[in-house]
This record gives structure tokens, sequence and C-alpha cells, in this order.
């Protein structure tokens, strides 16, 4: 069993009234990989800041090894953050940025002669600079400790502000995007880096993100969150296996999800068909939402198919094609290795482990259509998404009232 | 053609206005190497009327006035200008923006309208005080309190800071906007205290703010001469209003002498707050192509 850490406890936050955050409970192991996941604006920065202790929480409690927090300022708290953008200090050199927090020295509880006291403690010069070394050896940065912070590449001062967090030795090391302003290329290179980093320093990372590719390759635990509450908890393989709703399975991966009926445990009805799957647990004839993974349909000459349709479009993705199928109307995503040409007829075999089956939930309906397939879909960035959330905000309120 | 015979007639207004801006400080500072007495007639260069000025006690008194009032609103109005700003910036955008449209009021404002109401203020705030301090000392005999107050160095250097503040948030203002908004929680992050983070990040992010703040207060506090003069009472005197008080006796060159240092003293001050602008705007602009 590992040591818990940190938990917030029915965490709400409101800004000007407007829910942000609602009633998050959530607990942080030690030396876990946590990520926190969820398109722009679901909240990931404003739970960070609770942790760091840059804004109290309108309701609930942060709890740091069963102690109340909420009040503690950030500068007396055991965690460190690496900024969405680095915040790195542009007067001071790379030595300097990383030594900035070992210089200010900690101010600790003391009992000096049976009495409480506060004391500043100092590091001495000689140890600064020892440690300072070290974690510029640990984020490959050698030799740069008189370089100017303007100087620096965006990946290197991303690894200016890992080690000037990290040389403070934090038992939780919070990280806001920090590969968001990154190339293709470097951020796979610095995703492992991070991973290692982590499994050095054996200490907790919150991570922050809205790239599911990302979480997957580097969590421990993900926590998919939208519209400021937590869709699910898991391990990726969890998470991408076993997706509690809709949003959760359109946002891991590639997804068909269709309108099910669940007749009895093990059965499932869609397309006016029965499949076998491995769910249950379901009410009798509860409406459900299947999801099928794209890359888990086998495609099988028509006849031998439980279902058929028609080829509507190809896309070349070097490992497969990504070939959409219209079946009955219904457009399904399938990532096969086999070309199959626009216009044919095609069967295809769904196994019970291929099939899924979720609850309704707010989010049925809205994703998981191929309908509209287009390159553009998956290009689809941050700010679109964020518009619709702002749309779709007060509409919804519409109907509560 | 009809473009050259443009461009020839632009050369020459632009050469009357330098000519009409310049001509009169021209003639000043010329007449003030006059061996002779007279504005007109030149008797040969000279440096007689610099000697004489600092033979006279008016003058230097005026001088030794207008230096340290100048020196002590710029330090205090750019220190309360400071944390203003500071104040300002972490204010919401619907809050600030009036705010600082009504900051920046009184820069526009006629100096005579400040003038003359710092004065009514001040006035009015001694009648009051007058009152409070006889009551106070009719009920007790522990202290005497000064029942009369009077216009003087005091009120001068108030007026001054008054003035001042809104040059110095104006030119610190946006250096703090230019400043990235997570540096002082990343230094908070480090273990700063919302004090030692600003001393440690957000002071040098915008010194360059602070001091073109200072020389502007400092050479507006030199140059000015109506609200000194409303505010200054009839004992004190800055140099401006030396200059004009000798303008109205007989017209000595020596008021070219002390001119011409002034205009000299102001427009070296001018000259520095210009060159520093655009190394700044040099530096801000390597920073942002340095960084892609
Ligand atoms: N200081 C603030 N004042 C008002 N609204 C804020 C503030 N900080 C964040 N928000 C709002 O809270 C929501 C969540 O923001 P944030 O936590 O930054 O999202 P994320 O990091 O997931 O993109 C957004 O709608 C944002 O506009
Ligand atoms: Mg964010």
């Amino acid at each position: 069993m590992s040591k818990e850490l940190i938990r917030l406890v029915n965490c709400s936050m409101a800004f000007d009234g407007e829910l942000v955050l609602d009633n998050m409970n959530l607990y942080f192991n030690d030396s876990e990989f946590l990520t926190l996941l969820g398109p722009s604006g679901c909240g990931k920065t404003t739970t960070l800041r609770i942790i760091g202790g840059f804004i109290t929480p309108t309701s609930g409690e942060v709890l740091f090894d069963g102690v109340r927090m909420n009040d503690i300022p950030p500068h007396l708290r055991q965690v460190n953050t690496v900024f969405q953008r680095y915040a790195l200090f542009p007067h001071l050199n790379v030595f300097e940025n990383v030594a900035f927090g070992l210089r200010i020295g900690r101010t600790e509880e003391k009992e000096v002669n049976g009495k409480k006291k506060k004391v500043k403690v100092r590091i001495p010069q000689d140890e600064i600079r020892q440690r300072v070394l070290e974690m510029l050896e640990v984020v490959s940065l050698k030799g740069f400790e008189n370089r100017r912070i303007t100087e620096l590449s965006g990946g290197q001062q991303q690894r200016v502000a890992i080690a000037r967090a990290l040389v403070n030795r934090p038992k939780v090391l919070l990280l806001d995007e920090p590969l968001g302003a990154l190339d293709l290329r470097l951020r796979k290179d610095m995703q492992s880096e991070l991973k290692r980093i982590q499994q050095q320093m054996g200490i907790t990372f919150i991570y922050v993100t809205h790239d599911q590719e990302e979480a997957l390759a580097m969590s421990d635990t993900i926590v998919v969150m939208d519209q400021g509450k937590i869709q699910q908890i898991g391990t990726p393989e969890d998470i991408y296996n076993e997706p509690k709703n809709a949003f959760v399975a359109d946002f891991i991966g590639e997804s068909n999800i269709l309108d099910g009926i669940m007749h009895e445990d093990y059965v499932v009805e869609f397309f006016n068909r029965k499949f076998k799957c491995l769910d249950k647990g379901f009410a009798p004839m509860e409406p459900v939402d299947v999801v099928i993974r794209p890359e888990d349909i086998d495609i099988v000459p028509m006849e031998k198919g439980q279902l058929r349709g028609t080829v509507t479009s190809v896309t070349f993705k070097g490992v497969h094609y990504d070939t959409i199928v219209d079946f009955k109307g219904f457009k399904w995503l399938i990532q096969t290795t086999d070309y199959h040409p626009v216009g044919e007829t095609i069967g295809i075999i769904l196994n019970p482990d291929d099939i899924h089956i979720m609850h309704k939930s707010q989010y049925s309906g809205m994703f998981g259509d191929y309908s509209s397939y287009s390159e553009e879909y998956e290009e689809m960035d941050d700010v679109t998404m964020l518009d619709e959330e702002e749309e779709d905000g007060p509409r919804e309120d519409g109907h509560e009232e | 053609m009809m473009k050259r015979r443009h461009a020839a007639s632009n050369r020459f207004f632009m050469a009357l206005v330098f000519l009409f801006l310049y001509a009169p400080i021209f003639l000043l500072i010329v007449f003030s190497f006059n061996a002779g007495e007279s504005s007109v007639v030149w008797k040969g260069f000279s440096l007689k009327w610099y000697g004489e000025l600092f033979r006279d006690r008016l003058i230097m008194q005026s001088v030794y006035t207008t230096l340290l009032v100048s020196l002590l609103a710029t330090i205090i109005s750019t220190i309360a200008g400071t944390f203003a700003s500071i104040g300002f910036y972490s204010m919401r955008r619907r809050v600030r923006e009036p705010l600082m449209t009504i900051n920046s009021i009184p820069m526009m404002n006629a100096d005579i309208v400040t003038g003359v109401s710092l004065c009514l203020f001040f006035v009015a705030f001694f009648n009051l005080w007058g009152d409070f301090a006889g009551w106070i000392n009719s009920i007790q005999g522990l202290i005497t309190l000064p029942t009369r107050l009077n216009l003087g160095f005091g009120t001068l250097l108030l007026a001054h800071i008054s003035f001042n503040i809104p040059y110095v948030i104006l030119s610190v203002g946006p250096k703090l906007r230019q400043m990235d908004r997570n540096l002082v929680d990343a230094a908070q992050d480090l273990g700063c205290t919302w004090m030692q983070a600003f001393w440690k990040v957000i002071l040098p992010e915008i010194k360059p703010g602070i001091v073109s703040g200072a020389l502007i207060a400092f050479t507006m506090s030199v140059d000015d001469f109506v609200i000194s003069y409303f505010t200054a009472g009839s004992a004190t005197s800055t140099l401006a209003m030396q200059i004009y008080s000798m303008t109205k006796k007989r017209i000595s060159p020596k008021i070219n002498a002390i001119s011409t240092l002034l205009f000299i003293t102001v427009l070296v001050l001018l000259v520095i707050v210009n060159i520093r602008e655009s190394h700044q705007e040099r530096a801000a602009l390597t920073r942002q192509t340095g960084k892609k």
C-alpha cells in the first residue's frame, strides 16, 4: 500500500458565482504519477492552483498528510510547481533561477529551549552550488549555468523550470501542461525524460494535460475531468478499456458510440440485432451506450459478417487505414491494416470482448458518430472545444430553471 | 515636378516651425553670454552674468529649494506611485480601466486649475485645523498645537508629490502588465513571502519603469511654475518663481543666464528619458525575437 499525501475533500471553486470545480474528491499517493486530463477550461489549472495554495477553494478541504491546509500560503507548502509557460525569472541566469528556492531558505518551527520558535533555515553556499549542479545534470543542462534565460530554447527553458522546482526536494511536483509549448518530437523525448526523472527522484507528480496520448503514455493514474467534474479515475488501461461514459470513451482515443438496449446480463441489442458481450449488472431492457473501438473491429467478406456496410472513405494513416463504413446510415470508424476501396460492401464481426457497455449519461448522443468525419476532426483544437462549452453552458442552465 | 515643389514647401514650413520654436531659446542662450546689459545689442562674450548668479543669495536659495522639493517629491511619489501601480495591476480589468482614466485626468488638467484647487484645499484645511488646534489647546495644557499654519515648503512638497504620482503610475503600469503574471506565483511557490517576491522578482522586472517614472517626476518638479506659485506661499520660492519675480522688476541679463541653466537641465533630463525608452524598446524587441 502506498501512502496518501494529499486529499481534496468536496472541493468546489467558483469565480464570480460561476462554478469551475464541482465537488472534487481526489487523493494523491506517494511516488505516484497522476495526470489530470481534460479539455481546455475544465478546471485542471484551477485544481493545481488549489493544491499549490494560490487560491483557496470556495468550499471543501485540502488535506496534506491529513492536516487541513486551506489557509496555508504557497511558500509554506511542501509542493513545487512547473508553470504552464515556465515563469522563469528573466533577470537571473540559469544557475540563479535554479538556486532561487534554496537561497530563500525555509522558516521552520523548531523547539528551542522547550519553546516553539520560527527559525530561518539557511542553506550554506557550498551545498546550494552542489545541489544546483546536481539538478542541472539530472535535467541534462550541465554547462548551461551562466546562460541567460532568453538565450535558451523552449525545451531548455522547460528543463530549467523542472530543475528549479525539483531542487527544493518537494514531496509533490505540480506540472501544468509542461510540454504544451514544445514541438512534437521534443514533446515525445521530454515525456520519457519526465517519467525517468519522476522514477529517479521517487516523488509524486501531479501532471496536467489535455493530450490523451501523453496521459496514457506517462501516468500511473489518470483523472479524466470535464466541466469541473471528475468523469473517471483509473489506470490508463482501465480508462481506455472500460470508459465510464461517452465523454471518456470519446476523449480517450477514437470510439464508435451507438445506442443499445441491454436485454439481460451479457446480451446487448443494437441495429436490431443481439450481440454477446462481457458486461452485466444493468437493469433489464435498460437503454445503454455501446462503445466499439475502431481497432477492435474485424472486417470479413460480406456474406460472413454479422453486419454489412459500405465503405465511404479511406485515409492512409501509416500503420493502418482509417476506413469509414456506412451501416444503415450510421457511420463507423474502422482501423484496419487491409485496404478496402470506397464503394466496397464489407461485413464485420464483433467479438464479445470488442463490445463495451456504458450507462446513459448527459454525454449520450454527443460523441462517437463519424458521419461528419473529416481530417479536421482530429485537428480540432482546444479553442473550438472551449467555445462549444461556453455556448452549451447557458442553454443547460436554461433547462434547469 | 509637382511632387518636388510639394516637398520643398513642406521643408520650408518645417524650418519655419523650428525657427519659431527655437529662435527665442537660442536668443536667450546667446544673450546670457553677453558682456553688456542689453538683450538686443551684442557687446562681446562674457561669463559675467553666470558669475553674478552664483553671488545672488535669493537665486541660490531658490535653486536649493527647487532641488530639495524636486528630490523629495520624486522619492516619495516614486514609492507611492509604484505601490499604487501594483494595486491597480492586481485589480480586475473592469475596475482598473476607469481608475486609470481618473489617474490620467490630473495630467491633462490645466496647471492653473490644479494649482488653484490645491491652494484652496490647503487654505480650507488650515482653517479647520486652526479651529481644531484651538479646541485641543483649550481643553488641556500639556501640549500646545500651533493654530496658524501657512502655505510654505510643506504644502509645496505635497503639491509636487500629488502631481507627480500619476506620471509614475503611467510609467510603471505597462512594465507590470508586460511581466508574466506567474512570476510572482513562481517566487511564492519557491518559498518567498509576498514581500520577498516583491523585492526579488517584481522590483527587478519593473525597475526600468520606476527609473523612467522617477526621471519624469523630477523633470516635472524642476519644470513646474504655476502649481508651485499657488502652493508655496510668500516666503518660499522655487527657481521658476524666482525668475518670474525677477521679470517683474528691472529685467536683468541674469534672467537669461538662470533660464539657460534651467533649460539645459530639463533638456538633459528629457534626453535621458528618451534614450532609456528607445533602449528598452529595442531590448524588448530582441527579447521577443530571441525567444522564437
Ligand atoms: N481567476 C479566474 N477568474 C475567473 N475565472 C477563472 C479564473 N481562473 C480560471 N477561471 C475559469 O475557470 C475555468 C477553468 O479554468 P482552468 O482551471 O484554467 O482550466 P484548464 O486549466 O483545465 O484549461 C475557465 O472557464 C476559466 O475561464
Ligand atoms: Mg490550464
